[in-house]
Order: C-alpha cells, then sequence, then structure tokens
C-alpha cells in the first residue's frame, strides 16, 4: 500500500458509527483508521455528502492527493462543522478510514483544526 | 377531484409556513419556558402538530428500527417467493447485501424520490406537522418532502394512478392516537434502505401516538400479500421529541450535480475492482 508511512490502528468501532448512510460501507476497509498531518486543497460544502481534500505525504515524501467524503450538511452541523471550517492551506490532522482498493480516498472520522480544535464526523447512536 | 386537491395543498403549504414564521418572531428566551413548560403539560386531544425529531433514530441505514436487516432470524421478514425474486434485483449499498457505491441501484442514492412508506423508514429526520380541519400536512427534512394525510371522511379512489407517496387518509382512533392508511404507491420505489420491495397492492398503516405533551411515537405496519406471507410491523413506537416553534430546519436535499461529484471524486474511485 502506497502510504505505509501514515499511522494505522486496526479498531473495532461498535460505540459509534459513521452518519454517512447514504452510500453505505462496502467500499471502505473499516478495520483501519489512517492518521495523517496534511494541508487542506479543497472543502466541498454539498448534499447528499460534504468531501474534504487534501495533501499529504506518504513515506517516500511523495505528496499524495486525497479525497474524503464527510456526511451531509445537516449532520456536519450538529457535529460543530460548518461551511467555513476550513480553506485551502489550512493545516490540518486528519483521521479517516480508507477505501480498500488503495486509491487515496476515505471516509473521515475526525480533524484536529491548527488551532487543537477537534471535530468528529460520528455520531453516537 | 385530486387534480384539484394537490392545488389546493400546494396552495396551503406556504400559507402555513407563513404563519408558521409569524409565530416565530416570540423572543427565543420566552419561547425556550414555554416549551419547557407545554413538555410538562398534558397531551392535547386530536392533535399532533409541532416540530418532531425523531434524533438519529430516524436514520435507519440498516432498515427500519424494529426490523433492520441485520441478519438476525427475528429481524427476517416473511417474503413471499414473489418477495424474495424482488429483494434479490435490488443491490443497497449499506447492510449485509450491500454492494461497492458504483453497483447499487438503490433509486434514492441516484437523488430519486424516497416515495412512501420509505420516508419513514429511512433518513427519517426533524419533521413539522401541521393540521387543518380538512388534513394533515407532513413536512420532511429529508429532501423538502411534503405529504398530506386526508381527514375529511373522504374514501380512497377505486382504482388509483400510482404516486411516489400514494394516498393517505387519517382518523383518529381515540383522543390521543391519529392512525393513517396509505395505499397507490409506486412500484418503484424500496420500501426501505435495504432494498426490501413493495408491489402496487401495499397498504400501510401510521400510528401516531402522542404518549404526552412532548413525545410524539410513530408505529408503522407493512401489508402487502404480493411480497409477504403477513403483515410486519417496521416501526415500533418510534420516539419523537418535540421542539420549540421557533426551531429552524436546515436543508438536507440530495442535489443531482453535487451527486455527480461526489461520484467522480470518491463513488467511481472507490468502487474501481481492478485497483483491489
Amino acid at each position: 500500500m502506497r502510504n505505509r508511512l501514515l499511522t494505522i490502528f486496526l479498531g473495532f468501532l461498535m460505540v459509534s458509527v459513521p452518519l454517512f448512510a447514504h452510500h453505505g460501507a462496502a467500499a471502505y476497509d473499516t478495520s483501519k483508521k489512517i492518521t495523517v498531518k496534511a494541508t487542506v486543497t479543497e472543502w466541498f460544502w454539498a448534499n447528499p455528502h460534504c468531501f474534504l481534500r487534501f495533501d499529504a505525504k506518504d513515506d517516500k515524501g511523495n505528496v499524495v492527493h486525497w479525497a474524503t467524503e464527510a456526511s451531509n450538511p445537516s449532520d456536519m452541523v450538529n457535529l460543530g462543522w460548518s461551511k467555513q471550517t476550513f480553506k485551502p492551506g489550512d493545516e490540518i490532522t486528519v483521521t479517516f478510514t480508507p477505501v480498500k482498493n488503495g486509491q487515496p480516498i476515505g471516509r473521515i472520522q475526525q480533524v484536529v483544526l491548527a488551532n487543537g480544535q477537534t471535530l468528529s464526523a460520528r455520531v453516537v447512536l | 377531484m385530486f387534480r384539484f386537491s394537490l392545488a389546493s395543498t400546494i396552495a396551503l403549504v406556504p400559507m402555513l409556513m407563513l404563519a408558521s414564521l409569524v409565530r416565530a418572531q416570540t423572543a427565543p428566551s420566552q419561547q425556550a419556558g414555554a416549551v419547557k413548560d407545554q413538555k410538562a403539560a398534558p397531551a392535547p386531544r386530536h392533535d399532533i402538530s409541532g416540530i418532531w425529531d425523531p434524533g438519529n433514530g430516524g436514520i435507519q441505514p440498516l432498515g427500519p428500527q424494529a426490523m433492520p436487516e441485520d441478519g438476525k432470524p427475528e429481524h427476517r421478514v416473511p417474503y413471499t417467493p414473489l418477495g424474495l425474486e424482488a429483494l434479490d434485483a435490488h443491490k443497497p449499498s449499506n447492510g449485509i447485501r450491500s454492494v461497492l457505491p458504483a453497483e447499487t441501484n438503490d433509486p434514492v442514492v441516484y437523488c430519486d424520490p424516497q416515495g412512501f412508506p420509505r420516508e419513514d423508514l429511512y433518513e427519517l429526520r426533524t419533521t413539522q406537522i401541521l393540521q387543518t380541519p380538512q388534513k394533515v400536512v407532513l413536512l420532511y427534512q429529508f429532501n423538502k418532502i411534503w405529504r398530506v394525510v386526508w381527514t375529511d371522511g373522504r374514501e380512497f379512489p377505486k382504482d388509483p394512478e400510482p404516486r411516489w407517496f400514494g394516498y393517505s387518509v387519517g382518523k383518529w382512533a381515540n383522543d390521543y392516537t391519529f392512525v393513517v392508511q396509505t395505499w397507490g404507491t409506486d412500484e418503484r420505489t424500496w420500501i426501505d434502505r435495504a432494498g426490501r420491495p413493495h408491489s402496487g397492492d401495499l397498504r400501510v398503516e401510521e400510528r401516531f401516538h402522542r404518549a404526552d405533551h412532548g413525545t410524539l411515537e410513530l408505529t408503522v405496519t407493512i401489508d402487502d400479500p404480493k411480497m409477504y406471507t403477513k403483515p410486519w410491523v417496521a416501526l415500533d413506537r418510534l420516539r419523537f421529541e418535540l421542539q420549540p416553534p421557533n426551531y429552524d430546519v436546515r436543508e438536507m436535499i440530495c442535489s443531482p450535480s453535487e451527486f455527480a461529484e461526489y461520484n467522480k471524486l470518491i463513488g467511481t474511485p472507490a468502487s474501481d475492482k481492478d485497483r483491489q
């Protein structure tokens, strides 16, 4: 896998579940979480899913262009996110679930902003 | 008759929403206190109006609250052979039969209307209920859908042209329970996120029970002899909490153009099996 340097945690997420009901989880390796320091390139506030694009370096120092999805704006607002949460160039630490096929695509779990604020993208049902 | 009904309803909804907005001009602090007092008050008779929130329990990504498709035997709905065949043709992107995003044929993923009863059984979010002497109007957050439930004593049409949301009539079973019957639904819709099917013979019963002033409970029963050998309960007293009258319900709309952008960037490459 192209991002071995990224921190990978194995975990079983029984307490909380993602809000992303619209497209399901079949494409994702839900046993994995990746945490990486990144630079925001785009924050797209959209229905049915917001998505965040960012750049992060892999283990060889190459920049990888990631695309990660979040939930719909209504849910994200309830979790403390907004259309103004990110702008291009923001430095963040993002945790996400990767897809199974190795593409640089993921589903956001959590973001830590440059000011230290943590935003979760998950909800307890 | 129904052309007139539809037109009158379209005209009515903005007027009712305007009336609601006028009420919302009351100072928020006064409203918060009033709502607290209201919740402690006895339930009003023959009244389910208000802004109701089912919380996250209404999302129902694996299928309806009382019957999720999670592989447990007790959640196996009683399919007929035709029902099983129809189920097999539906490819959901959630649950134990889930497929990759690019392979699903769930109409809602492509921003088609959810239809009824799926409006109750998937992405059931904040719901505003308005009452007039002739009808009860339900305004749903997800996709900004509205339904009309006639309470003027009319009968169902004899041979209804199918509608995404069917035809609904309602009656008060007692002072606190409003019962809605719906049929004439469009066969193209799925009953739930899991892809359970229905035929044009589907009949749905909704029981809205005002448990107390601040609590509404919804029970939904599915009856479709072509697809199921017996009726089954999809929602069992799903709980809604009354919200303040000035509660601002946010937009939640499936946008086809934004979905296309999502698919281009995430859905399609995430489904690329050649990369696996």
